[in-house]
């Protein structure tokens, strides 16, 4: 009895610690938000102070959030809705439709994402600048959709393996074509995956940094692109740039609160039911 | 012009020549079953009807039409399951009725059809139910309903029973014979159970490594064997088959010089069990099965070294007893011959025609 209650209590305070570990930037970051310059820049820190809003209206009046609050909006919904319309077909024939080769092609897809963005930095940007194409939301989207694919396919994929192929079978006596059965047998059943999916690669999009600073400045910029101007040769102007972050990231920490449960499945691959 | 027509239907999965120019004729109403071994051929012969699995060569016509190239959702037919397939997500109700709203047909004739149908099933209080708050058996009728409400040119059947337990499925077989009774619809009906092909089918098909055996009615193949596979692949107790060799005192039993360098198949209901002395074959009793109604005994024919085991079956209970000796007689004009290719050459099965 004894060992047991020292097991728990050894397992609980160890996840304690490590969520503080974890959360402590983010709480650090909300703080520091709230704080002048000088107190953002005080040694030793200050955990206790007066917290104002200086920070949030000089972000406001430097540079304008909401335009690259819409931007980031944009490329992550058009991204997401993209990649799901491409994926998901793909997924469907894989799933029901495999062959010898099936495994290998999601092996390959799988492995685009093993290289670091940065191996295909100089062929993306002289592409996307022979297009025209920089610093548009075009350019954005259509990087964000290609990096986000692999992993819907797989998911999807993986969501639809678990939907017994005589359902649609029987789908497909009963008149449906092949619309018929994704409307009517797949969305329903596989909904929690598709679900998990499309919020997984939102925030994934949402949270891009690297091709949104290498392919957009001003006028596709997203709020990564807010984020790091603030990171300027002038210094660091923490307090500014905890504001800005904590603006950036907000929306979409309230959209991933309101969806943990999808999205916690989505990232388990539904292992957890 | 037959109302479902096979005309050389062929299928190869990568090499393997699954299903050998199949020709077959159905007439409307018929209840025809496919059986065989497994590995025959028969479900995917049934899937190739479907629209499930392509058809790799040969045609295939309905009433009138050729559907060869047409999509399982145009062919209006209607399948049930092995596994049923229900759709998980919906109702009972829903489940029968989604063919009919994929047809926009109207609610109220959806309604009554619907209705209709759980009535003769029996599902009527199980229409707001999903299928996993189903029993097997309940699952199995709400497949069928499916079907039914299509009121489709054919019902296809793949080995439905198989999933139901022994007392489910003789009752279930019973009701589908009274269900194709009242709506005499055409159906196909797939199972490995010979059973269930001799007690349904107006018609059996006989399938063996893709090709067509033998197709008569249930009586005229246990009757008329076209060959040995059919001989011992209906009836049971099997068939007894002995090669002639082995057998002595044939000549009595067949006539003088007729009897053929091959096998000689008699049926157990058709081999006598005489006290020793008796009957035209010596033996001794291996084995004795009582199972109630019958009773089949085992002997041990011929010389010790290469003895064959015939089986014989009567309705009496016998005092035999495992050692006991035995004279074995074989029922006249009871007997098939077969030659070394596994034909039908004589005998009974030979007065088939052709």
């Amino acid at each position: 009895m004894h060992m047991k209650n020292m097991a728990l209590i050894v397992r609980t305070v160890s996840a304690w610690l490590i969520t503080l570990v974890v959360v402590f930037p983010l709480i650090w970051l909300v703080i520091t938000a709230f704080k002048t310059e000088q107190q953002a820049i005080a040694v030793p820190p200050q955990l206790f102070f007066a917290p104002t809003m200086e920070s949030f209206e000089e972000v406001n009046l430097r540079s304008d959030y909401l335009h690259f609050a819409r931007n980031s909006v944009i490329t992550s919904l058009v991204s997401t809705v993209l990649g799901l319309a491409i994926a998901a077909p793909a997924a469907y024939s894989m799933a029901f439709f495999r062959t010898r080769k099936t495994r290998d092609i999601l092996m390959w897809m799988l492995s685009t994402k093993m290289m670091p963005a940065v191996g295909a930095l100089v062929p993306v940007y002289v592409m996307a600048q022979t297009a025209g194409l920089l610093d548009s939301l075009t350019a954005l989207i259509v990087v964000f959709t290609l990096s986000n694919l692999p992993i819907m396919v797989w998911m999807l994929y993986s969501g639809f393996k678990d939907i017994p192929g005589d359902i649609l079978e029987a789908a497909r006596m009963d008149g449906a074509n092949v619309w018929g059965e994704f409307l009517h047998v797949i969305r329903p059943l596989a909904m929690g995956t598709l679900a998990s999916t499309g919020l997984l690669c939102l925030v994934l999009a949402w949270n891009e940094a690297f091709w949104s600073l290498n392919l957009s400045s001003a006028k596709a910029g997203t709020l990564a692109t807010l984020i790091a101007s603030y990171s300027s040769p002038e210094g660091l102007f923490w307090a500014k740039l905890s504001a800005a972050s904590l603006m950036a990231i907000a929306p979409i920490v309230v959209v991933g609160w309101f969806s943990q449960k999808q999205l916690v499945q989505g990232l388990t691959f539904g292992a957890v039911k | 012009m037959s109302f479902l027509q096979l005309n050389g239907v062929e299928k190869m999965f990568g090499n393997l020549r699954a299903i050998k120019g199949v020709n077959l004729s159905i007439e409307k109403g018929e209840f025809i079953v496919f059986v065989g071994p497994s590995g025959c051929g028969k479900s995917t012969l049934l899937r190739m009807i479907a629209g499930l699995t392509e058809i790799d060569g040969g045609s295939l016509q309905l009433d009138g039409r050729d559907i060869t190239r047409l999509p399982s959702s145009k062919r209006d037919l209607a399948m049930v399951f092995q596994s049923y397939a229900l759709y998980p997500h919906m109702s009972v109700f829903d489940n029968m009725s989604f063919a009919l709203r994929l047809a926009n047909v109207d609610k109220a004739v959806i309604q009554q059809k619907v209705q209709r149908a759980a009535e003769i099933l029996n599902l009527t209080q199980y229409l707001q139910r999903t299928p996993k708050e189903l029993s097997g058996g309940q699952r199995q009728r709400v497949a069928i309903g499916r079907a039914i409400v299509r009121a489709p040119k054919v019902f296809l059947f793949d080995e439905p029973l198989s999933n139901l337990d022994a007392a489910l499925r003789g009752q279930t077989r019973v009701e589908i014979a009274k269900l194709h009774r009242d709506l005499g619809a055409t159906t196909i009906y797939v199972t490995h159970d010979q059973v269930e092909a001799m007690t349904l089918a107006d018609r059996v098909v006989v399938l063996r490594d893709g090709a067509i055996e033998q197709v008569g009615s249930p009586l005229d193949l246990y009757d008329r064997p076209a060959n040995q596979f059919v001989a011992q692949f209906i009836g049971t107790p099997q068939m007894n088959v002995v090669d002639t060799a082995a057998l002595p005192g044939l000549d009595a039993v067949v006539g003088a010089g007729q009897v053929p360098d091959g096998f000689i198949g008699v049926r157990p209901e058709n081999v006598i069990v005489r006290p020793a002395g008796g009957g035209k074959i010596p033996g001794h009793v291996e084995l004795i099965e009582s199972l109630g109604a019958d009773t089949l005994i085992y002997a041990q024919v011929g010389a010790s070294d290469h003895g064959v085991q015939l089986v014989a079956r009567q309705a009496e209970r016998t005092g035999l007893r495992p050692g006991d000796a035995v004279g074995l007689d074989i029922m006249p004009a009871s007997f098939h011959l077969f030659d070394r290719q596994g034909r039908t050459v004589g005998g009974a099965g030979a007065a088939r025609a052709a």
